[in-house]
């Protein structure tokens, strides 16, 4: 409950930041033991950030962030990034989580826009990240 | 009882396909990997757990049960009814079966695309307009003294790389890295702790981030092996190199460029091009110059970013550039272990490298078009045949979308999103574990993948799994016609 206070105390809960994807050696572990393992989600369903941002944001590692770009949003777990720095800058592992807010705009090439996303990330203390067959129910609902 | 051991064993994971993997085998199970990488030792050791071994069809919303001579009737009736189906995938499993898979596209007049289509077919448009100078990876190993990676971590997604055929290897004429960098590890190391007691003893205030380095350490003037990394962030891999650009997000192209111009003794009139100060570019541009044999190899960050084909273009440009100069050469680091090969066999077959189209009854290529992503999001496909790929978990949310409300058939052996998303799954046998085939290394090397376990007995291998959904189609087709 304190960070919720924290939050509410007058500082701007939200950053402007660019959303980077990619693989990491974690999610390429993750992947082999089976995309409903618990290392899958834990490698994927993650966003990697500045140690100053967390700080501006008022969170603390593990907690949820909410990731929004143009396309959609997505609530992931806040990690420190273990190479720094990069403020404004977050990562987050390919899979279904990233694949939720990404630019599927090809610009007629054939290849969406995976890198590089304006985005805005805010504390979600009151959410928590999917698990991969919620996020499947929710978003892909097969009739 | 004498337990068996495969030696040379290559490894269906990434586009490096090592191939010296050394297997221990008891009861038909893998229990020891020597020499790979965590993320192949994972698939060798892990594999079985998550596998599914029946056919799968989906009955008034949930996936049950069925034979696999229903599970190919389905199929064959989804793809000979649809009139635009989609057929995509093929980077994860065999050559041969790639050829099935081209035959079964042209057979139901739809798309075939491969993965290349989201990880590196902006760098083949770009090959196609400006072509590349490239070679093998044993003669990097053996002669290349610079090694550039840009946009790209091997150390994630190519772990043994450096390892095998850059940096760290030693080839006849070079040496390995190794030792330089151990060596450089320790005087940062040192470096840090001395820091840390001086703030300690001073009282600074010691949580202001580092600062990047902006001198060009003396390592990258001496003879001998270097290794450089581009990137927008600081990567696993930009710590193993000898200097590390940090280059701000969708701006590589600014970069390149200001390479070129650099290289052609031209002058920039500016401070600083894309977060990176000019004087280190100049350096940067000195020392590819100076080189016996260097090479650049780019990732994604180049197709996947603002500039897409244009920023390899003043990539593979400004190889061509340097080569009037000294030796350079350049190569896409490839992703999956035979996207190479599925590039490979779509052009023998069709001659275009991928989002081949059939609708009009002969091959057609115009990425933007026909390509897997942009049909999806115009939702003009109406059923998808996958193989051996996951776009449900890797395709923007929109195009993921638009695949799975379509009937979709997937033909991979592990459980994945797009497979809980299908109508039929068909769970084939792993290649290169359980069954045989060809792959095609990064460098266009073609390799054998090794049988070394048997498969369960509901599984095929996806060859013959295509070929039996392809006969089963032109049945139903002849009955139509």
């Amino acid at each position: 409950m304190e960070k919720v206070v924290k939050i509410g105390v007058g500082q701007s809960s939200k950053l402007k930041v660019s959303l980077l994807t990619g693989r990491t050696i974690d999610q390429g572990k993750g992947k082999e033991f089976g995309k409903l393992s618990e290392e899958y989600w834990r490698s994927v369903a993650i966003c990697e950030m500045d140690p100053t941002d967390i700080k501006e944001l008022g969170i603390r590692e593990n907690d949820s962030v909410k990731i929004t770009t143009d396309y959609g949003s997505a609530v992931v777990r806040a990690v420190k990034s273990e190479r720094t720095p990069h403020p404004k800058v977050i990562f987050i592992p390919y899979g279904p989580w990233a694949s939720l807010i990404v630019n599927p705009k090809t610009h007629g090439t054939g290849m969406p826009s995976l890198k590089g996303i304006p985005a805005e990330i805010e504390p979600a203390p009151r959410e928590r990240p999917l698990s991969l067959p919620e996020l499947l129910k929710k978003h892909y609902k097969k009739e | 009882m004498k337990v068996p051991v495969f030696s040379g064993v290559t490894c269906p994971v990434c586009g490096s396909f090592c191939d010296d993997i050394e297997l221990t085998v008891k009861d038909g199970v893998v229990t020891k990997v020597k020499n790979a990488c965590a993320v192949g030792e994972a698939k060798f050791l892990k594999y079985a757990d998550h596998r599914s071994a029946r056919p799968l069809i989906r009955k008034n919303g949930e996936l049950v049960e069925a034979s696999l001579d229903e599970a190919i009737r389905k199929s064959a009736e989804i793809l000979a009814e649809a009139s635009y189906p989609i057929l995509y995938g093929w980077s994860c499993t065999s050559c041969e079966a790639i050829r099935v898979g081209l035959e079964l596209a042209e057979e139901v007049g739809g798309v075939i695309d491969n993965t290349s289509t989201i990880c590196h077919g902006p760098s083949t448009l770009s090959i196609q307009d400006i072509g590349i100078s490239s070679c093998t990876l044993g003669q990097l190993r053996h002669r290349a003294d610079l090694v550039f990676y840009w946009g790209s971590n091997p150390w994630s997604a190519h772990p043994r790389h450096i390892d095998r055929y850059t940096a760290f290897s030693t080839g006849r004429f070079q040496t390995s890295a190794w030792r330089g960098y151990l060596s450089r590890l320790t005087a940062v190391l040192t470096k840090k702790r001395l820091l840390r007691a001086a703030n300690l003893i001073l009282m600074r205030d010691v949580s202001a981030p580092p600062k990047m380095d902006h001198r060009l350490p003396y390592s990258l003037f001496r003879k001998g092996r270097k290794m450089i990394v581009v990137d927008v962030r600081r990567t696993r891999s930009a710590e193993l190199a000898d200097y590390f650009i940090q280059v701000k997000p969708n701006s590589d192209y600014e970069l390149l460029q200001a390479l070129r111009m650099l290289i052609r003794d031209e002058e920039l009139d500016i401070d600083e091009v894309a977060g990176v100060p000019v004087e280190i570019l100049e350096e940067v541009a000195d020392v590819m110059i100076g080189c016996e044999l260097g090479i650049l190899f780019f990732g994604l960050g180049l197709t996947m970013s603002e500039g897409k084909l244009r920023n390899v273009d003043a990539a593979l440009s400004l190889v061509r550039d340097l080569n009037q100069r000294t030796k350079f050469l350049i190569m896409p680091m490839r992703g999956h272990f035979n996207v190479t090969g599925a590039d490979v066999v779509f052009t023998w077959q069709t001659g275009y490298p991928y989002a081949v189209d059939f609708s009009e009854g002969y091959p057609r290529y115009n990425p933007g078009e026909t390509s897997v992503i942009d049909i999806l999001c115009r939702g003009e496909a109406d059923a998808g045949l996958v193989v051996a790929s996951d776009p449900v978990a890797h395709f923007p949310r929109e195009a993921a979308q638009n695949l799975v409300k379509n009937p979709l058939i997937v033909i991979d052996p592990q459980v994945t999103p797009t497979s809980l998303m299908a109508d039929v799954v068909i769970p084939s046998a792993f290649v290169g574990i359980e069954v045989e085939g060809t792959a095609y290394r990064m460098d266009h090397v073609p390799l054998p993948l090794k049988k070394i376990v048997e498969p369960p007995r509901t599984c095929l291998s996806d060859t013959e799994i295509l070929q039996r959904i392809l006969r089963e189609v032109r049945r139903i087709r002849g009955k139509h016609n």
